[in-house]
This record gives structure tokens, C-alpha cells and sequence, in this order.
């Protein structure tokens, strides 16, 4: 057990010593979270709207109006034909565009049917749509006031969103943030760290010492478990003070699990490292088989129940994910471990299995 | 120039000799452009719901009939009551909850409005409010076609159809819309081609920015500053030879990108290796300036892991730069990646030729010019 100590103090130096990784490694995750959480956005918002209006008549001149003032839209070009709005799309200048045909009010008037064209940049589709949406409420809003259309029935949505109320981005954000950041910094760090050993020729030394395999990989995790945790109560307090993002559930157990979260990490950086011998390979692997699909694949940004059938499986094997699910139930839904149990044996499960398998596979001579 | 070439030279067989390497650099981003693309959309199929309908009448059966029929919307249950309905929320069991109150019918047909309940797990914030808006087109929809059915002598307001001739007097406005580039409205067309430039980005960055900092670290640097290579040499030699992995690299994901996806090709391609081949610059050339200024891989890889962060999620790419707020938005503008995303978008997908992306370009071709020279001024041969 004193060895281990000794082997501890000797790693905990280390981190110490290299004052800039240091200092980044705890400062990076907070700025993360403090940039992240304020610019991700997925409202839609300030559509960049282009108005074609041959002849301006009161009527056009109101349904514009009240287009510009939802706040949603801003008119950047009139214009009197259609012809450039090909340019202005392809710019991105603009997102919107309605047309109007000339003698609008007049045929209104008449009674004759006044046509409008509504086009979106549906580049991005459910930007499109909703943008063509809001853009058409507008307008029948308008026809309504008209007395057109007190005909007909209308079945009108309630709608509660529940646990996130006003839909705040950062509600969402901030916990996938988490995991994201957690993942990647743990296993990359312990892949780092254990391959460097490699590299520069010193894990010999560490193999002929009295130390067993699991005291060299403990040794090597452990402070990289506290830095993590450190990491977690940073972006916490961020997330709480800066966003106020609330923690409905238990802090105890939200602990807990992201202490669990980052075992699962420290296990999988020890896998990749075995794999290696090289510093390059294990930080390649680390971050490009970790980070893109870490992002895409947990339901940090896209809703997991928007994927394809034959992708959702593969997502189970994404340790991410289960955080997610877990950090989004605790914080936002206030559940417990009755809720949480399977994801969190997930985890469990994962962890335990990464682990066994980087130990076994940790060689202890040199080829 | 021939020195260039020998460095140049030595890098490929340094990258690989490690077979690691390869797998990395080509199969594995591969792979990812494959998956990701398909798994990144925000477009929702048969979410689960919950029904609690306490009407049970016709018209309340046939609205959760429509909403079933969208293939939007999949029931997975029904009760009577909303305290099953909330707990199945709670424990993810289903995704929205459909409250229909007694006396719908009734309602809606004396009064002409009828309200339902929607509640939405709202924990995933883009799928609720993707869930809200179709669950909205589909009961506008119904309430046209009741509205005929149930008052017939004033026809109901629908988009789209053949509307019926207006009753003199009423006033009625006839709305066409139309969703440009992407009428389909498929998905992958838009993220393909965000992500296969990312990828792209992240392989190169990385091993240009691990690319010093490994010699400083094994001490070859020693060997390669005694000898003539000139400052801007020495630069070249290392940038030149990821350069190329990187162009190859995207012209294997393009490739994939029209075979599978098929990603719709509008603009010319040459406008795109043009854009590429400055952008790379760029994005090399902050990778190498990363590696100039940090002593150890470890270092090199953390300032590289934030910054692909920020290339990551402040490019426009997962979430619209319109909608982060003013400060957030000018800050994009020093993403390479922003720039090279939109230009992409553009020329693929919007046909846009040079005209309408010059501004983007030259922001790329000056970041470029300016990440050289400070990477070539950064470097010394000389140790402090």
C-alpha cells in the first residue's frame, strides 16, 4: 500500500509540476461551459426576411408591418421583382422572402382570392418549415382579423412543456456539456499520460518496481478522477450561478453518478492506451473516435428519437449518453435512483468492463 | 525546393509506418461521415405518446387516428388518467402526452373552439418544439376538414387544395409556400457536407499541432535546426505534406458524400478545392502555430482540443449562428470553420458561384496569409 502511495505522490508531482496543463485542464472546462452555454442557441431567431412587393397598397403594407414587428423577422431588401432573390438566398442575405402580387388590397376587396408566395431557405429544414410557419400565422392572423375566416372550427393546442418550461437552451445544454467535456478530458488525459510512460522509455522503470499492473493504472487514474471531479463542481457552480440552471433532484446522487461517469472515461482512456505505444495514436484515437460521435450520438444537441431504427442500438455503447440521460433526469426532473437505476447500471456495467479488459490487456513486458 | 521535398518525404513515412495511423486518418472519420450524417437530423418519426382522451367520441378518436396516421406520432399507450400519463413522462416511457377533456365534441361543436392538452417532455428542448409544431399543423389540418364536415354552408380554411369560390364580400388571401434548395427536405444535405469538413479539420489540425511539439519531445528538433532548411522551409515541409493528406481525405468524403448520401453537387467543384485548399492553410497553419508555441504532445493536445471545441460548436454547423446571441455571433466570425461550412453549403447545395461567396473567401484567404507568417515568425531555431 506504501508503494502505491509513494506512486500516487510521484503522479500527483507530475500534474503539478506542468503548470499549464494544470491551469488549462481546470480552466478550460469552465470557460467551455460559460461559452457554450451562452452562444448555443436553437431557436430560431432574426430570420433575415426579403419582402417583393411590386405595388405597395395598404394591405401589403400591414401584412409587413406585422411581420417586422413579431421580432422574429428583419426586412433587409424590398424589392419590386423577384429576380434577385436567387442572389440574396445564395449569399445568405436572406432566409425569407414573401411575395406579394401586384393589386393585393384591390382584389382583397373584391372578394377575389389575393395571392402571396412564402419562401424559406430550407438549407436546414426544420428552420425552413418553421420559418414558412410563423411567417404564415402572421398572415392568417390578418385574414382573421378581416372576418374571413369566422367559419370553420378550430382545435387549439395547450401546450405545457414540461420539466424546461420556456425551453432554455442552456436547461438543455449545460449537462450534455458536461458530458462531453468529462469524456473526452479523462480519456484522453489517462491515454496521455499512460502512453507518455511509453514513449519516453520510463514505464520500464515502473515495471521492474515492486508495483503491480492494477497499482501502476490506479496510481495513474486516481488523479486524474480528482481532477475531473474538480471539473464537475466547476461547471456545476457555473451552471447554477451563471445560468441558473436548476438541480431539482439530489446533488449527493448527481455526484455520485458523475463520479461514475468518470470512472467509465478513465476505463476507456486505459483501453486505448493499450492498444499503443505512441502518444499520437492514443490522442488521435481519443479525440477523433471520441468526440464527433460523443456529440452527435448522446442527445446532447440531436434528439435521440430523431435517429434511424437501425442507428438507435448503436448508441447503447456511447457511455455519454446514459450521462446525459442521467444528468438531464437528476437536474431538470428531480427523479431519484428509482428512475435511474438501469442507466446507471449501465454505466456500472460498462465501467467494470472497460476496466477488466485495459487490465488484462496491460502488458507487462517490453516487446 | 528540394529540400522541402525530402521533408516532406520523411513526415509520410513517419505517419505511415504506423499502421494506427492509417486507420485513424482515413477509416475512422470514414465511418463517422457514414453514421454521424444519418444520426444528425432534427427530424422526428414516430414519437411515442400517451393518450388520455375523455371524450371518446368520434371526433376525439379520429384526431388521435390523424395523429397516428402522420406517422409523426406513435401511440403507445392509453388511460384514463393523466397520473399514468405523468409518470410514463417521468420515467421516458413516452415522449408527449395527448389530453383530450370530456365534452370535446361538444365543445368544438357548439362553440367552435375546443381546446386539447399537450404535454411535451420538454428536456430535450428541440424535439419539443419539433413535436409542438407538427402536433399543431396536424389539429389545424383536422379543424379544416371538421369544419367542412360539420359546417358545410361555409367550407373550411385550408392551405394547399383547391380552395372553394369565397362568398362575396369575405376577404381571403391564397398562400403558396415554397422551401428553397432542399425540397425534399432532407437532412443529410445540409450536415454531409458541415461534417465531413469538420472531420477533415480535426484530423489535420491534430497532427499538425502534435507534429513539433513530438519532435521538441523526442528531441529530434535538435537535428532538423542544424541543418540549412530555412525558416519558411522548415514550415512548408511541415505543413505541405497534411496538406495533402487533408485535401485526399476530403475528396474521399465528398466521394462518399454523393455515392451514399447523394449530396446534391449545384456549384462548381473546382470553386470548392479552391476554397479548400485556403482554408486548409488556415486550419494547418493554427495547428502548427499551436505546435510552435507548446513544449510537450500533452499541452499541444489540450489547446487543440479546445479549439476544435470551439470550431466545433461555434461554426454553425449543429446550431444556427443566427440565433446565438450579437457578441456570440461576432466571435464565429474568427472561426475558420464557420467560413468554409458556409462556403460548402453554398456552392453545394445552393449552386452559388464565386460572386456569392467572395466575402467568406477572402476572410479565409487573409486568415491564411496571417497564420503563416505568424507560425514562420514563431518558430526558432535557436532554444532560449
Amino acid at each position: 500500500m506504501s508503494v502505491l502511495l509513494a506512486f500516487l505522490r510521484k503522479e500527483t508531482y507530475h500534474i503539478l509540476r506542468d503548470r499549464r496543463t494544470l491551469v488549462i485542464a481546470l480552466a478550460m472546462p469552465l470557460i467551455q461551459v460559460l461559452l457554450f452555454g451562452f452562444a448555443i442557441r436553437t431557436e430560431v431567431e432574426e430570420v433575415r426576411l426579403a419582402v417583393v412587393d411590386p405595388a405597395p397598397d395598404h394591405a401589403t403594407l400591414e401584412i409587413r408591418a406585422r411581420l417586422a414587428s413579431t421580432g422574429l423577422f428583419r426586412t433587409v431588401a424590398v424589392l419590386p421583382t423577384s429576380a434577385p432573390l436567387e442572389r440574396l438566398f445564395q449569399r445568405g442575405d436572406a432566409r425569407a422572402a414573401v411575395v406579394f402580387e401586384p393589386g393585393f388590397a384591390g382584389r382583397l376587396g373584391r372578394g377575389e382570392p389575393a395571392r402571396v408566395l412564402l419562401v424559406s431557405d430550407a438549407t436546414e429544414p426544420n428552420q425552413g418549415s418553421r420559418i414558412q410557419a410563423y411567417a404564415l400565422n402572421v398572415i392568417r392572423g390578418y385574414e382573421r382579423e378581416l372576418g374571413a375566416a369566422g367559419r370553420g372550427v378550430r382545435i387549439v393546442p395547450e401546450v405545457r412543456m414540461r420539466f424546461n418550461p420556456t425551453l432554455e437552451s442552456s436547461n438543455l445544454f449545460v449537462p450534455g456539456l458536461v458530458a462531453m467535456i468529462l469524456t473526452i478530458v479523462s480519456a484522453m488525459m489517462t491515454a496521455v499520460s499512460l502512453t507518455r510512460e511509453k514513449e519516453t522509455g520510463t514505464m520500464e522503470v515502473l515495471l521492474v518496481s515492486p508495483l503491480r499492473p492494477w497499482q501502476i493504472i490506479a496510481g495513474k487514474v486516481l488523479p486524474y478522477l480528482v481532477l475531473g471531479f474538480l471539473n464537475v463542481l466547476t461547471a456545476l457552480a457555473a451552471a447554477a450561478a451563471v445560468f441558473g440552471v436548476p438541480m431539482r433532484g439530489s446533488l449527493l446522487l448527481f455526484l455520485a453518478e458523475s463520479t461514475l461517469f468518470i470512472l467509465t472515461s478513465l476505463a476507456l482512456g486505459i483501453l486505448i492506451s493499450t492498444r499503443t505505444d505512441s502518444q499520437r495514436v492514443a490522442t488521435m484515437g481519443a479525440l477523433v473516435g471520441l468526440m464527433m460521435p460523443t456529440m452527435v450520438l448522446s442527445g446532447f444537441i440531436f434528439p435521440l428519437e430523431s435517429l434511424p431504427g437501425w442507428l438507435r442500438p448503436l448508441t447503447n455503447v456511447v457511455p455519454a449518453r446514459w450521462f446525459v440521460l442521467i444528468a438531464r433526469g437528476i437536474m431538470l426532473k428531480g427523479v431519484g435512483l428509482a428512475y435511474l437505476w438501469e442507466e446507471t447500471l449501465v454505466l456500472l456495467g460498462m465501467t467494470l468492463l472497460l476496466l477488466g479488459v485495459g487490465t488484462k490487456r496491460f502488458k507487462i513486458r517490453l516487446r | 525546393m528540394r529540400t522541402v521535398l525530402f521533408l516532406i518525404r520523411k513526415e509520410y513515412l513517419q505517419v505511415f509506418r504506423d499502421r494506427a495511423m492509417l486507420f485513424l486518418i482515413f477509416f475512422l472519420p470514414a465511418v463517422q461521415l457514414l453514421l454521424l450524417s444519418s444520426a444528425a437530423t432534427f427530424e422526428m418519426r414516430n414519437a411515442r405518446m400517451h393518450v388520455v382522451d375523455r371524450d371518446g367520441s368520434p371526433v376525439s378518436r379520429e384526431l388521435v387516428a390523424r395523429m397516428a396516421a402522420s406517422g409523426r406520432f406513435e401511440v403507445a399507450a392509453r388511460s384514463a388518467s393523466l397520473e399514468l400519463a405523468n409518470r410514463d413522462l417521468l420515467a421516458r416511457r413516452v415522449s408527449l402526452v395527448l389530453h383530450i377533456p370530456p365534452d370535446f365534441e361538444h365543445t368544438l361543436v357548439r362553440e367552435r373552439v375546443a381546446p386539447v392538452q399537450l404535454l411535451v417532455d420538454a428536456e430535450n428542448g428541440a424535439a419539443a418544439g419539433v413535436m409542438q409544431s407538427y402536433a399543431a399543423s396536424i389539429l389545424n389540418a383536422y379543424a379544416a376538414d371538421l369544419g367542412v364536415e360539420l359546417h358545410p354552408e361555409v367550407g373550411g380554411v385550408r392551405e394547399g387544395g383547391a380552395p372553394p369560390p369565397p362568398a362575396p364580400g369575405r376577404e381571403r388571401i391564397e398562400v403558396r409556400t415554397r422551401g428553397w434548395f432542399n425540397p425534399r427536405l432532407d437532412y443529410s444535405d445540409y450536415m454531409v457536407p458541415g461534417i465531413l469538413v469538420l472531420l477533415v479539420t480535426l484530423v489535420g489540425t491534430l497532427l499538425s499541432a502534435m507534429n513539433i511539439a513530438r519532435e521538441k519531445e523526442l528531441g529530434t528538433l535538435e537535428q532538423l535546426n542544424v541543418t540549412p532548411l530555412t525558416r519558411s522551409q522548415f514550415i512548408a515541409g511541415k505543413l505541405l505534406p497534411f496538406w495533402i493528406l487533408a485535401l485526399v481525405e476530403l475528396t474521399v468524403g465528398l466521394s462518399l458524400a454523393r455515392l451514399v448520401f447523394d449530396i446534391p453537387m449545384r456549384g462548381s467543384l473546382l470553386l470548392v478545392y479552391a476554397a479548400a485548399a485556403v482554408y486548409l492553410v488556415a486550419a494547418l497553419g493554427i495547428g502548427l502555430w499551436i505546435s510552435t508555441v507548446t513544449e510537450t504532445q500533452q499541452q499541444a493536445i489540450f489547446v487543440t482540443y479546445f479549439i476544435l471545441m470551439i470550431y466545433m460548436l461555434m461554426s454553425g454547423l449543429f446550431t444556427p449562428v443566427e440565433s446565438m446571441p450579437r457578441w456570440a455571433q461576432l466571435f464565429t466570425l474568427l472561426n475558420p470553420v464557420r467560413h468554409f461550412i458556409e462556403i460548402m453549403r453554398a456552392v453545394l447545395v445552393k449552386g452559388a458561384g464565386f460572386a456569392a461567396i467572395q466575402t467568406p473567401f477572402a476572410i479565409l484567404v487573409a486568415y491564411a496569409a496571417a497564420v503563416l507568417a505568424i507560425a514562420v515568425r514563431q518558430y526558432r531555431k535557436t532554444s532560449a
